[in-house]
């Protein structure tokens, strides 16, 4: 007798929590983050799924059934986000129509958003450094905001006064305005992509994560002082990176436990992008990255939250530090880390994902894809604690032919017997 | 004095290498002479990244200690610095790709490693490597790219320098995020490169095999 959705959901869910508590699953987890790829195999453009939600809800529906994957990543807030992008004028972003050409992704534009004499303001106070000048910066609509009063200093009548008047200003009257109907256009968001994962529940998949963490180095380092700014300040200024950072990892995870909180998936992912091999010494690692990221991870996994940790690039010299958390509560997803040593190191420790290249997938024939998952499944899946997912998740320009191998040769030689 | 101020530069202490820059310029030393060993030093930065010594952030910041003595320098400058180039590398990341991290990274070390660099920037059309290739006579180019589209723009722009005859004449090698032999492969280059001092030993290797 078929399974009922209700039962493969329980299925499924079990797959891969046990991946992740590093028991032996039935078969090996599919977990896929997709970015355009659903876009283009639906035989859509990107700027559609960006903008139009029930447009992006069709392209990751067909994609996760046709495939049938036990554990998806919805659409709803990491690419349906052209109109908020739109509304509030955000200068870190290119995307179709708006500085990227043609059909392709939307992708950052890393800036020094914060320069280095701000630090003091920022450790100071990080929600008036956010309102008055980060914001102001970032969003081309909301510069007037830098106009309002500085909240802590207009105490007392001087309140009534003094923290009014700025708001008389037409500018910042009519940045509020844009703020409301961005809030009004992320409801309608939020509202699609609830009914989105009901849709899918229903389905019989579970959802991977709706919140995100991040290293305080990477939070530091990718929204205010930027790759080079950040590289400097462990040199020109360290003690106020370190005290920067300290002040915002019990924020991070906050903010965090409280989208997971809110949602009810006790799961968050935590992309890294600047500690990766060759980025920083070792030294610089446990100094500058290891300490906050870790305070991070054991934040969420002590509020019953699995963190899902990216690791970008290669990150083989950084297995034995990075070993040193509770055993069965995380995921590390691995970019170019050697696949044998993380293995080796991590077996007892951590569930292991990612891993098939994204030239592979991109330009590789199906029996290269298969030859390739053959190994991964023989190496990391062993006694299991391994997950399915592209290195980045499934490129954009992976062939489906090849997608489509991998998670047949999956379901077949991924059995645990 | 001079083996002071290379030995500090290498070292990355900024504000001793500043110092002894400074001060040799007040006591009237020849500033070609300060550039010259800044660009001793540089070599050395350059050998420690290579061994596995040094990583980017002290590339980065020897690069930010360079650049203030050069500025500290300049205007002392009489006669013009000539250095010796070893040969000329056409540099940019390709269609469609906005990053430029590693991009500005392998400009930097081609430049101190004695190349005459010209780098195009961001989102480059195969048209604008080909233009420059043909304007500069340079014999390689250098392909960037961090997003898997890349891997479609490397290989219009490697087959846009076949279209325009230039193929047997330059070396092409690429690097990024996502790029790998596979990649290679599949754009038809001549090299694939790991990091910044992988394009630099190409680059040598390339120069002197002609």
């Amino acid at each position: 007798m078929a399974k009922s959705p209700e039962e493969l959901y329980q299925e499924r869910e079990k797959r891969f929590n046990d991946a992740i508590e590093l028991k032996v699953p039935d078969r090996i987890p599919m977990a896929f983050l997709f970015t355009f790829y659903p876009a283009k195999y639906a035989g859509m453009s990107f700027r559609d799924v960006m903008y139009d939600y029930d447009k992006a809800a069709e392209a990751w529906r067909k994609a996760i059934v046709d495939l049938d994957i036990d554990v998806y990543a919805s659409p709803f807030s990491i690419v349906t986000i052209g109109h908020v992008l739109e509304m509030l004028d955000d200068r870190r972003f290119k995307w179709p129509g708006h500085g990227v050409s043609g059909n392709r992704s939307y992708q950052f534009v890393e800036g020094e958003y914060m320069t280095s004499d701000e630090y003091d303001a920022f450790i100071g106070d990080p929600t008036d450094y956010m309102l008055r000048t980060h914001l102001s910066r970032i969003f081309g609509v909301l510069e007037p905001l830098k106009t309002l009063a500085y909240l802590p200093g207009v105490f007392y009548m001087w309140l009534n006064s003094m923290f009014t008047l700025p708001f008389a200003n037409p500018e910042v009257s009519k940045a509020l305005e844009i703020l409301v109907k961005t809030g009004q256009e992320s409801g309608r968001m939020f509202a699609k992509g609830g009914e989105f994962v009901q849709e899918m529940t229903k389905l019989g998949y579970p959802t991977l994560f709706f919140s995100a963490a991040w290293a305080p180095y990477d939070y530091i380092g990718d929204f205010f002082r930027g790759t080079r700014g950040i590289m400097l300040d462990m040199y020109q200024r360290p003690d106020k990176l370190l005290a920067a950072m300290d002040k915002i990892t019990p924020i991070i995870i906050n903010s965090a436990v409280g989208s997971a909180e809110a949602t009810g998936v006790r799961r968050t992912f935590i992309p890294l992008h600047k500690g990766l091999d060759g980025f920083m010494s070792q030294e610089q690692f446990k100094t500058f990255f290891w300490p906050g990221l870790k305070k991070v991870i054991l934040g969420l996994i002590d509020k019953n939250i699995v963190p899902i940790v990216l690791w970008e690039g290669d990150c083989t010299s950084r297995l034995e530090t990075i070993a040193d958390i509770p055993k069965g509560k995380a995921i590390y997803w691995f970019e170019r880390t050697d696949m044998v040593r993380a293995k080796d190191v991590l077996r007892d420790r951590v569930c292991i994902s990612g891993l098939v290249p994204s030239s592979l997938l991109c330009t590789g024939s199906q029996q290269d894809v298969k030859d390739y998952c053959k190994r991964l499944i023989d190496v990391v899946g062993k006694d299991g604690g391994y997950i399915l997912n592209g290195d980045i998740g499934i490129p954009d320009e992976a062939k489906p032919e090849n997608v489509k191998a991998m998670v047949d040769f999956t379901r077949e030689y991924g059995v645990y017997k | 004095m001079s083996e002071d101020l290379v030995k500090t530069m290498a070292d990355l202490k900024e504000e001793e290498a500043l110092k002894i820059a400074r001060e040799r310029l007040e006591k009237g030393d020849d500033p070609l002479k300060i550039l010259e060993d800044s660009r001793s030093a540089m070599e050395i930065v350059g050998k420690r990244f290579a061994t596995g010594e040094y990583f980017i952030p002290d590339l980065i910041y020897s690069g930010e200690i360079l650049k203030q003595i050069t500025e500290m320098v300049k205007p002392k400058l009489t006669g013009k610095a000539e250095v010796k180039r070893l040969g000329k590398v056409v540099l940019g990341t390709v269609a469609g790709d906005i990053h430029d991290i590693g991009l500005n990274i392998v400009d930097f070390m081609l430049d101190t490693n004695g190349f005459e660099v010209y780098n195009l920037g961001v989102d480059q059309p195969s048209k604008a490597f080909v233009d420059k290739v043909k304007e500069t006579g340079a014999g390689i180019v250098g392909l960037s790219g961090f997003l898997t589209l890349a891997f479609d723009s490397m290989k219009e722009t490697v087959e846009a320098m076949k279209t325009a005859g230039l193929r047997d004449k330059v070396k092409i090698m690429i690097g990024g995020g996502q790029i790998d032999e596979e990649i290679r492969k599949y754009t038809g280059s001549d090299a694939y490169g790991r990091d910044a001092m992988a394009a630099v030993e190409l680059a040598k290797e390339w120069i002197g095999g002609k």
